[in-house]
């Protein structure tokens, strides 16, 4: 799957801004800023993994910068990013 | 003859017989002379009236020494980077900086702790950079973090003992009389309520004025009197005045916010306490403030009126004020512009020293005859304990003020607070800190419905036929942990940053360093 930089969310407090870019290494790498990252940071990163294996990205660097978003928050931005950086609709 | 020099013998001998000295014109060093000078011209070179170097030279302060300050300039203030800058080029060390809190605006503070020019702390609070620091292990002593009762109580029994307090005052003559404002006069600043500082004047061994308007004598009314300041300071400026008392803090249109103040106004309106002459304090939070306008729709309906409203003093409650609505305002700090503005002009707007607002040893404390207070919190949890001082992220950024102070003393305490903010749950097992005890939280208002101290049935009853949605404390946490799931402990170190004291004068408990990851 070819992937195009794209991003998904904004810096407002309960989003996350998901920017992907074309993988430097092979594998997905997720480079995650957060406040909460202390008790989170696992969590957080666990589902933005989770939600690129879905949609079927393998290679992939995700900067993730996080304004204490929720988990459903964090899979939308995502996919959005995906969507944006595959040209694809992940929706069919 | 019964002429004077007749008595000359009996005088000498009551005076024997008294112990008295026999009078003798000038012979009292301590008694000034006449002087002939014009009032006016003379005032202008008061012997109070000295530079800062020359104040902290005469007051004799030493090494080691303890210092104090308030915080009424908020985010506007100087004075205690003026002051601290000025002792360390004096070759101050390991000084003990007692303020009544600390705020964003004191990270220089930050580099005169490292040079050891500071080297012990005591405070409501920590905010910004400089909590950040001392949360990371900057200091070698841990911080004294007090209420602002406990600190009140603490230098009225000497505990904490304060050899030089310097006091930031929008308005002072050549002798003393501060005020946080002035009656008919232009001052470049006005901070309303001197309420913390009035107990550093009284209580401190040496007191130095700092203004920026040096007033005709008498500066009337007056917060501190002249008898317990030693010297003024002039300065150009004290602080910035936008900052000092900003405008009203403006309604929240937030509408969890709102949420939060109309379920909290239920609880305040069906708990028992909301009847003719009735007293309350609110914080000034979004939802705190939108609760007062919620309350005033009820009185207005039902015809009741408050005695009075305690505090940090708010336009919002100067409204209610002046609508008769309260009959009185007594204020220990003065929140904004109107609120300092109400003190000057209205005649029932009362200030306070922080002794009589909330000293847990002071008969007369006010918080002692308060009806309601509505507070937040940054955390509480299943048995009602609230902590307002560490994030959740275990750094020190917020401050104890009257927090448990209010919540005990009062007869209905509620904290209003959000189930979660953003990733962070509000409701958890355990605070990070124990700031407020949960004996003295009755009821926590969150937008998932309202939970009251298993110790006060009757009000839990009064408000479920009030038709409040009455909740329990742990379906709240179990609903915040279903929603972002289970916290990583965070990396706390092993060190002692600070200790909480209680507002009895014990140990509450202590906060730990934090590592990064």
């Amino acid at each position: 799957m070819e992937i195009n930089t794209a991003s998904a969310g904004t810096l407002e407090s309960g989003d996350i801004l998901v920017e992907i870019i074309p993988a430097r290494q092979k594998g997905i790498e997720i480079i995650l800023s957060s406040a909460v990252s202390h008790q989170f940071g696992k969590q957080i990163k666990q589902v933005i993994f989770q939600t690129l294996s879905e949609l079927n990205v393998t290679d992939a660097t995700v900067h993730a910068t996080d304004k204490g978003a929720l988990d459903c928050t964090i899979r939308a931005r995502v996919t959005a990013a995906v969507c944006r950086a595959t040209k694809t609709d992940v929706w069919k | 003859m019964n002429k004077i020099a007749n008595r000359v013998k009996q005088i000498e001998a009551m005076a024997q017989k008294t112990g008295f000295p026999v009078y003798s014109e000038g012979k009292n060093p301590l008694v000034r002379g006449k002087i002939a000078t014009p009032r006016k011209e003379l005032q202008q070179a008061s012997p109070k009236l000295v530079s800062l170097e020359e104040a902290i030279r005469q007051s004799g302060l030493k090494d080691g020494m303890t210092i104090s300050f308030h915080h009424h300039f908020r985010s506007g203030d100087k004075v205690i980077n003026m002051v601290v800058d000025k002792l360390a080029e004096m070759g101050f060390k390991h000084l003990h900086l007692a303020a009544s809190s600390l705020i964003d605006v004191h990270e220089p503070l930050i580099a005169h702790i490292r040079n050891g020019i500071i080297s012990r702390i005591s405070t409501s609070g920590l905010r910004g950079a400089l909590g950040a620091a001392i949360s990371h292990g900057l200091m070698d002593e841990p911080v004294i973090f007090r209420s602002h009762g406990g600190r009140a109580a603490a230098i009225a029994n000497g505990e904490l003992h304060i050899d030089v307090a310097f006091l930031g005052a929008p308005s002072c003559d050549s002798l003393g009389n501060a005020c946080g404002y002035a009656q008919g006069e232009n001052v470049k600043s006005i901070c309303g309520s001197l309420g913390y500082a009035k107990v550093d004047a009284q209580y401190a061994d040496k007191v130095v004025i700092i203004t920026d308007s040096l007033m005709p004598y008498p500066n009337t009314p007056n917060s501190i009197s002249e008898r317990d300041v030693d010297f003024v300071v002039e300065v150009d400026s004290i602080g910035d005045a936008a900052k000092i008392s900003s405008g009203a803090i403006r309604d929240s249109k937030n509408p969890r916010d709102l949420l939060l103040a109309q379920t909290a106004a239920k609880v305040v309106i069906n708990g028992g306490y909301f009847q003719n002459g009735f007293s309350i304090q609110t914080g000034t939070g979004g939802a705190s403030l939108a609760v007062v306008k919620f309350i005033r729709e009820k009185m207005i309906e039902k015809n009741i009126k408050a005695s009075f409203a305690l505090g940090g003093i708010t336009t919002h409650m100067v409204k209610l004020h002046e609508e008769g609505l309260i009959e009185r305002l007594i204020d220990v700090q003065s929140f904004d512009r109107g609120a300092a503005e109400s003190l000057i002009n209205n005649r029932m707007h009362k200030e306070v020293s922080a002794n009589e607002y909330a000293s847990a040893l002071e008969i007369g404390s006010a918080v002692h005859w308060l009806d309601m207070v509505i507070l937040s919190a940054l955390e509480v949890d299943v048995n009602f304990n609230a902590n307002v001082l560490v994030g959740s992220d275990g750094v020190i950024r917020g401050a104890i003020g009257g927090h448990p102070d209010t919540a005990a003393d009062a007869a209905l305490s509620i904290i209003v607070c959000p189930l979660l903010r953003g990733r962070i749950p509000c409701v958890v097992d355990e605070v990070t800190t124990l700031i407020t005890p949960g004996t003295s939280v009755d009821v926590i208002v969150t937008d998932y419905g309202v939970a009251v101290n298993p110790n006060r049935p009757e009000i839990a009853e009064r408000l479920k036929v009030a038709h409040v949605n009455v909740v329990q404390i742990h379906d709240l946490k179990e609903k915040a942990r279903k929603i972002i799931g289970d916290a990583d402990p965070l990396p706390f170190g092993e060190r002692t940053v600070g200790i909480v004291m209680s507002r009895d004068g014990s140990v509450m408990d202590i906060v730990r360093n934090i590592k990064d990851k």
